[in-house]
This record gives structure tokens, C-alpha cells and sequence, in this order.
């Protein structure tokens, strides 16, 4: 975890008025710890992913919560299916495979 | 504890000058110089580190990329971060939609798999895992006539692969049939799990029901409704012949006994409301005739009607 004007220094090109109004749209969550955030890894790299669709890809400040948005539901789908991937995986060979051979061709 | 920059190595701001850059190298590397610090390994160690951060600000290629994180401080490629593993991983649920993907959407899955989850018929133990088969949904729709006397239907699963249904005279709409045994196989000599078949009934343009009975509106002419007839009428094992009683009129309603809901034990009637149809309102004939008529039979139809 590491505060503000670490991040700052770590992420070099991260303007800090930027950062700070990216946080109040709630694009990055940091934990509030008193009067100073804290950035758990997952937040830094969120960080980098923002910073990257919205200079790299020239994605703007209206269209972007929505490419977050999107990513947020992809990556909260697989983990759900990662969950219900490993709770099959917990099973005996024989349910395993039965779903296995229940499964349609996915094309 | 956070790995010192460059710029902090040699003690100056990230946008000094080269000439900044230079001094400020001088001056820690004659402090710091092994030769001038025999004996002194920290000093040595910080020796080194000066070099090293000169040796990348001084270079103004090298020091664009660093600025532009590209390399790290010691000049390596830095690695490409990725987001994913971190939005995978342990502390990704913090950006998860709420409320839209949760344990309940999990379990909804779950129940789609049917009871092998270990609901009813799971079993574990030595003799290994024996699970029902999953139980399958269907909808079918009916007309009003089918539901009535009750009826045989084949549901197309794939043309391979069909259903033969008994729909049961009077069955409800929206009422769900079970059909045993042909779900999804058992898993483990499990038996397998049932068809549930949702059916619909829709609504006829003639009959409507009412309870076990069936009700429906027959038009009659104005000559029926005085004099008395026999007309066919629908019902719902087929037409019959029906007496319209002289001196009928709108309104009055007739029953065709067992001509309802076709149940084994005690099926419902048939009720049948005539509405008088004149037919021929513009007839010269008819309007002379009522002429006559109409004064030696003075009547108020709507003296029953409510005061407004």
C-alpha cells in the first residue's frame, strides 16, 4: 500500500490534479485512512490501465467510465465462473465428467 | 520502503537542467569518491548509486524514457504492467459491479444445474457419487378447445427428439405438467431428473371460461328471438343443435348441459347469451309494421338504468 505522493513518484507522468479527480469520479478506489489514501496494488494498476486508455488510446473522459465499467463486468464474471470452476474441480471425477460431456460445443 | 529515483539520488528536482544535473553529480561524487573515503563501504555503496543515476540523467535519451517510464532506474526495460491478474486476483472484488453479479447470480447458476448441487437424490459416499438428473423446462400453448375436452400434444424438442404430452381436460393456464423420468440422465445410476411443461391457454375468439363452465355470446335474428328456432350452435366437442325459446330476447342466456369443461367426474356447462340482431334495420316493410305496432306498446328500456 502506498500513499498519494508515492504514486505520484512511482507512476512518473501522472499528473496530480489528474489522479485526484479520477479518485472523486470513483474510477480508482483507493482506501481512506484518516486524511490520506492508501493504494493497495490492484489500485496502482488501475492507475496504469487509466492512464493508458485515456492517453495511449485517446479514450476520453466521457466514453472512459464506460470502457471501465465494461472491464469491471468482464473481470466480476470470471471470477464468478473462476468460483465455479474450482467448485467443480472439487468434484468427483465422475460428475466432472458428466458436465463435461453435458457441455454443447461452444461454437 | 520505496526505491529512491534518480532524481532523488543526486538530489535534484525532476525538471532540472542538464547543467543541474552535472553539478549536482560533482559535488556528491567528490564527497563520496572512494579514494577520498578509504574504508567507508556505505560511502562506496552511494558512490555507486550517484554514478548510476548520472550515468542515465546525463544521457538524454535515456532520461527521456525513464520520464516516460519506459526503463526502470537502473536502466532495465521496465515490464509491461497488466491490470488483469490484479483485477483476478485476491483484491480484484473491490472493483466488482455491486449488485449485479453476486452469490445470488452464482446460486441462480447453480440451480440451473438442477438439484445435482446436493439437493434431493445427491448422494456421497463409499459406493462413489450418484446424483438425479437435471429436471428440464418447456412452455407449450393451447387454445381454449384443447384445455376444455383435454387433448394429446407431441413438443418438438429438435426434430430428432420430441415429447408426448397429455394435456388434462380443464388444465389451467399457466399450470405446469410433470413429465417423470424424462429430464436430463441421472449421474452415477442416478434416475433422471423430469420435464416440467409450462402450459399456456389462449384466449378464443368465441368461448371464454368461466370456472368449469364455458361461456360465449350467440348472435340470433329478430324473427328467431320472437318466434322461437333450432340453430346449430359451437361447443367445444362440436356443434350442436340448441332451441331458441319463443319470445327470447338480448340477454337471455341459455344452458347447454355438460357442454363445458369436459372433466370425467362432473364436466360444466355451456352458457350461451342471444343478441338480438334486427338484421334488416332500413326495411320499409319492418318500419311500416312498427309504426302500427309501436303505439299500443309503449315501453321505456331505460327506466332500470341507474340515475346519473
Amino acid at each position: 500500500m502506498i500513499a498519494l505522493d508515492e504514486l505520484l513518484r512511482r507512476l512518473r507522468g501522472l499528473d496530480r490534479r489528474e489522479l485526484i479527480q479520477w479518485v472523486e469520479n470513483r474510477w480508482v478506489l483507493p482506501e481512506q485512512s484518516g486524511n490520506t489514501w492508501l493504494f493497495h496494488e490492484v489500485d496502482v494498476a488501475r492507475v496504469e490501465l487509466i492512464q493508458e486508455i485515456r492517453h495511449e488510446f485517446a479514450v476520453d473522459d466521457e466514453a472512459l467510465p464506460i470502457v471501465l465499467d465494461l472491464l469491471d463486468q468482464v473481470y466480476g464474471l470470471r471470477r464468478q465462473l473462476r468460483r465455479l470452476c474450482d467448485a467443480l474441480a472439487a468434484q468427483p471425477e465422475e460428475v466432472q465428467q458428466a458436465i463435461r460431456s453435458a457441455l454443447p460445443p461452444s461454437r | 520502503m520505496a526505491t529512491e529515483t534518480p532524481y532523488e539520488i543526486l538530489g535534484v528536482k525532476p525538471n532540472a537542467s542538464s547543467d543541474e544535473i552535472r553539478k549536482a553529480y560533482r559535488k556528491l561524487a567528490k564527497q563520496l569518491h572512494p579514494d577520498l573515503n578509504p574504508g567507508k563501504p556505505e560511502a562506496e555503496a552511494r558512490f555507486k548509486a550517484v554514478s548510476a543515476a548520472y550515468d542515465l540523467l546525463s544521457d538524454a535519451e535515456k532520461r527521456a524514457r525513464y520520464d516516460r517510464g519506459e526503463i526502470d532506474e537502473t536502466g532495465a526495460e521496465r515490464p509491461r504492467y497488466s491490470y488483469r491478474p490484479h483485477a483476478e486476483g485476491a483484491e480484484g472484488w473491490r472493483y466488482q459491479p455491486q449488485g449485479e453479479m453476486d452469490l445470488s447470480d452464482l446460486e441462480d447458476l447453480f440451480a440451473a444445474f438442477g438439484s445435482a448441487g446436493g439437493g434431493r437424490g445427491g448422494r456421497r459416499g463409499g459406493e462413489g457419487f450418484r446424483a438425479r438428473g437435471i429436471d428440464r423446462t418447456f412452455t407449450m400453448t393451447v387454445d381454449l378447445v384443447d384445455a376444455a375436452k383435454g387433448d394429446k400434444k407431441r413438443l418438438s424438442l429438435s426434430p430428432e427428439e420430441w415429447l408426448d404430452v397429455t394435456i388434462p381436460a380443464g388444465i389451467e393456464d399457466g399450470q405446469v405438467l410433470r413429465l417423470r423420468g424424462k429430464g436430463g440422465p441421472g449421474f452415477g445410476g442416478g434416475e433422471p431428473g423430469d420435464a416440467l411443461i409450462e402450459v399456456h391457454v389462449a384466449p378464443h375468439a368465441v368461448f371464454s371460461r368461466d370456472g368449469n363452465d364455458i361461456r360465449m355470446e350467440l348472435p340470433v335474428s329478430l324473427a328467431e328471438a320472437v318466434l322461437g328456432a333450432r340453430v346449430s350452435v359451437p361447443t367445444v366437442t362440436g356443434p350442436v343443435t340448441m332451441s331458441i325459446p319463443k319470445g327470447s330476447d338480448t340477454g337471455t342466456v341459455l344452458r347447454l348441459r355438460g357442454k363445458g369443461i369436459q372433466r370425467r367426474a362432473d364436466p360444466g356447462d355451456q352458457y350461451v347469451t342471444l343478441n338480438v340482431v334486427i338484421g334488416y334495420p332500413g326495411d320499409p316493410e319492418l318500419a311500416e309494421f312498427i309504426e302500427k305496432w309501436a303505439p299500443t306498446h309503449p315501453s321505456d328500456q331505460r327506466r332500470g338504468m341507474p340515475p346519473l
